[in-house]
């Protein structure tokens, strides 16, 4: 699906290798296109991902974007509309969650895995069954950042745009609720609102970027870049525009190497994303060694990774 | 149930609180039966009870947190309240700065999430007061335990509340932090030129280190078993009901201290085997 860079190379003419046009994925509209809604889906999921890492809801976003590709399966065979089919789909699967989960015999994280596979099986018996529609099927599966439509970058910049403004206004509410949810509430903060306002983000910020990322590795775009900034600072509110900042530079790189390495756009800008958190966690624990070898024992390790 | 009268004159007026006749239970199991006690502005109390004896769930009722199921917590209009939670319920590796949690209490001004430098300053100086000076920008896991204490406290205090409520605010903390909590809690409620004191309550197993110290002490388990100061309430006869254990009361310095009955007995078994 991608274009190699070995066949432009040639026909310059150009003797040396190394010689690579920088600049020629730039000529073709789709890679544009491409480029902006990784960087702009990698922001959102960027920002998103704080929320989703410090309340330990990674397994919720894994289960909403299973359970979101049944609902796509069934709208491409359906012929609905994308956002209307997923959209209600993944609303429909989230009141089930609450719901089995209230029995209290049942958690709520085996209630979300019985919930969202069954969702995403239907999905691949749909896919198996109805060949033609299986075209845009596999794109919210596996991702497919160079066939967005033009309504997708606007409806990641209004999810964007929109989460950015919401964790703005309510931010002291939103931490509150966050880091100690009992104290928030006896403090006047209304934590089922803020809780409710989070789960409908992260609902909303899964179902416009599963399309460009893909099913299998949403949630994985979800966790590096909160993660990655969580080791580099120590303060909420740097990791609140840290994160989306990384997010955002790994769908864009990502993106961009993907053209050249000819390899599917979803996973460059996750193994992206790993090699930073890499660099961040081994580069951290050489910092916190030399503290630690320092004589400064007042101020212990300032970060666990357990 | 034994009620003491401790109110000191300067104890007056209405309420902040007053539980009356008040049970709670989580799903079937009651957890306070018909409790009844008052806090008055300026107070200062210990609830004091062996574990699982219901004093979180008396504070959760205190703070609205959990409804009666019969009786009622009055509340006075306009009620300002604080809640210091225990430390080992906070998790350490969440990345807040110092200045970060006491804020997170604080409704913003203005829509932009940024502290003006008004409040940096109002912050700042409730820091100062509880010794925390020049700490703002720490992560809180950077602190000893008497500073996290205190960075709660601070949290509470920004909110200027009427009434401070702590859970176990000396569990798990060494002799001096104890020391160190307990000055900073009774400079906050001492009476000042500027205003009345906060009233203060807290929920403790320490009968010697903490509870000893307080004007008033409510001895608790399911209920009220007794209320009054600590050399009224501080008994044998008290303490055998709220603990379950026969327990021997000395006077040490005008104060009463608690020791387990048949501990001399313990520990002479203990020492025969190490022999």
């Amino acid at each position: 699906m991608v274009p190699t860079t070995s066949a432009s190379a040639l026909v310059a003419g150009v003797p040396d290798v190394l010689a690579v046009d920088l600049s020629e994925p730039f000529q073709y509209e789709f890679f544009r296109n491409g480029l902006v809604i990784a960087t702009l889906a990698g922001a959102l999921c960027g920002l998103i991902g704080v929320f989703v890492v410090l309340r330990n809801m990674s397994y919720i976003g894994h289960g909403l974007s299973h359970a979101i590709f049944g609902g796509a399966a069934l709208a491409a065979v359906l012929e609905l509309n994308y956002f209307i089919g997923a959209g209600l789909w993944g609303l429909a699967s989230g009141l089930m969650i609450g719901r089995v989960a209230r029995r209290r015999i049942i958690g709520a994280d085996a209630a979300i895995g019985v919930i969202t596979t069954a969702s995403f099986a239907m999905g691949l018996a749909l896919q198996a069954r109805y060949g033609q529609a299986s075209r845009s099927i596999d794109a919210v599966l596996f991702g497919n950042v160079l066939g967005v439509f033009p309504g997708d970058i606007a409806a990641v910049a209004g999810v964007g745009i929109f989460s950015a403004a919401v964790v703005v206004l309510l931010y002291r509410k939103l931490l509150f609720t966050t880091f100690d949810p009992e104290v928030a509430a006896v403090s006047g903060v209304r934590v089922p609102a803020m809780e409710a306002t989070l789960m409908f983000l992260l609902s909303a910020t899964i179902l416009v970027t599963v399309r460009v990322i893909g099913v299998l590795l949403i949630s994985a775009l979800l966790v590096l870049p909160a993660v990655t900034s969580r080791l580099l600072t120590n303060s909420f509110g740097r990791m609140l525009w840290l994160s989306p900042v990384l997010g955002a530079l790994f769908g864009g790189v990502g993106m961009y190497a993907s053209w050249y390495a000819d390899v599917p756009s979803g996973a460059v800008i996750i193994l992206c994303g790993t090699a930073a958190f890499i660099v961040a966690y081994v580069s951290v624990g050489v910092r916190r060694r030399a503290r630690v070898a320092g004589l400064d024992h007042h101020s212990g390790p300032a970060l666990t990774t357990g | 149930m034994v009620k003491v009268d401790v109110t000191p004159a300067r104890l007056a007026g209405e309420p902040l609180v007053a539980f009356e006749h008040v049970s709670c239970a989580y799903g079937s199991s009651t957890v306070i039966d018909a409790v009844d006690f008052a806090i008055i502005p300026g107070e200062f109390v210990g609830i004091v009870g062996p574990s699982g004896s219901g004093k979180t769930t008396v504070l959760r009722a205190l703070l609205g947190a959990l409804a009666p199921v019969h009786g009622k917590v009055h509340r006075k209009a306009g009620l300002r309240l604080a809640y210091v939670p225990q430390l080992e319920t906070v998790d350490w590796n969440f990345p807040v700065t110092v200045r970060e949690v006491v804020s997170m209490s604080r409704p913003s001004r203005s829509w932009w999430p940024r502290t003006t430098p008004a409040e940096i300053r109002e912050i700042d100086d409730v820091l100062e007061r509880l010794g925390l000076g020049g700490l703002a920008n720490r992560h809180i896991r950077e602190l000893s335990g008497g500073q996290q204490q205190r960075v709660f406290l601070a949290r509470a205090l920004v909110q200027k509340p009427d009434l401070l409520v702590l859970d176990e605010p000396t569990a798990g903390v060494d002799v001096r932090t104890r020391h160190e909590v307990l000055h900073v809690l009774a400079d906050l409620n001492e009476s000042t030129p500027d205003g009345d004191g906060v009233a203060i309550v807290l929920t403790t197993h320490d009968l010697n280190g903490l509870a000893a110290h307080l004007p008033r002490v409510i001895c608790f388990n399911r209920t009220v078993i007794a209320d009054g100061s600590p050399n009224e309430v501080l008994r044998p006869y008290f303490l055998e009901r709220t603990y379950g254990a026969p327990m021997e009361v000395l006077q040490h310095g005008g104060m009463p201290v608690v020791v387990e009955h048949g501990a001399d007995d313990l520990r002479e078994r203990l020492s025969r085997r190490g022999a």
